[in-house]
């Protein structure tokens, strides 16, 4: 190495250190390949991770759980409660004299709270515009996949109890 | 002057990029797969589960085959 350098040539380090980042970040095909099988066998180990959930599947125990006395809210009107934790929070709807539905209020696209728009008669997702009936919880529009679960209620004298959650598919 | 790579050498580079498309598309599906199996498991379908961690399998085996393709012919490629 020369004792003197010209000052306007490269620094000192690209001497020393000879490595360029551009063929540092050079991938070949080869390796490029790898990462794609790599990948695939991700995607595989999360079909695999489905598959042992699908068969160690233990269906939950719901308690029952009183939501409302008949009468408590008029008809149109709605009333939140949680079910089946404190964390869960469900909108109980009166459709009509005698007919009541609950549903999560967890929208099934990203989570965002529903709520009844009674005069286009569904359930209205805030965030991404998605909308479900309110008879029985399908999607009507949007990016939702999936109908919003269902709380079973059950009438008791004159309350009302939920006994369960009903996950409902889209097909 | 450059010295022209020999054709057997380009043939092996056609070989290679076309392994690489296949695992592409492979990838592409299994991906669409692994939703299409979640998207069912969230909505209580459990049984459409085996059929697509199977099938998931198959195309991962398929993607290490052409892995293998391509290390095979890309080392031929490089003793000529």
């Amino acid at each position: 190495m020369p004792l003197f350098r010209h000052p306007e040539k490269s620094p000192l380090w690209r001497d020393e250190f000879s490595i360029h980042a551009a063929d540092e970040r050079y991938v070949t095909r080869r390796q490029f390949a790898k990462f794609l099988t790599l990948a695939s066998l991700g995607m595989f180990a999360g079909n695999l991770w489905i598959l042992l959930r699908a068969w160690f599947y233990k269906k939950p125990v719901y308690p029952t759980t009183h939501v409302a006395s008949l009468g408590e809210i008029p008809v149109g009107d709605v009333k939140l409660f949680h079910y089946p934790t404190a964390q869960e929070q469900c909108i109980l709807i009166r459709l009509s004299v005698d007919a009541y539905v609950a549903y999560s209020q967890k929208c099934t696209h990203l989570s965002c709270a529903v709520y009844y728009a009674p005069e286009h008669q569904r359930l209205e997702c805030p965030c991404h515009e998605g909308y479900f009936s309110v008879r029985d919880g399908s999607v009507l529009q949007g990016p939702p996949p999936r109908p919003l679960p269902r709380v079973v209620l059950e009438k008791l004298r004159n309350d009302l109890f939920a006994t369960g959650i009903e996950i409902q598919s889209s097909g | 002057m450059k010295v022209p790579e020999p054709p057997e050498r380009w043939r092996g580079l056609t070989a290679i990029d076309g392994a690489l498309a296949l695992i592409a598309v492979l990838l592409i599906v299994q991906l669409w797969l692994l939703s299409a199996t979640l998207e069912s498991f969230l909505a209580g379908h459990r049984e459409t589960a085996l059929p697509a961690a199977f099938a998931s399998g198959v195309m991962l085996f398929a993607c290490f085959g052409l892995y293998l393709f391509v290390e095979k012919v890309d080392r031929e490629a490089r003793k000529r």
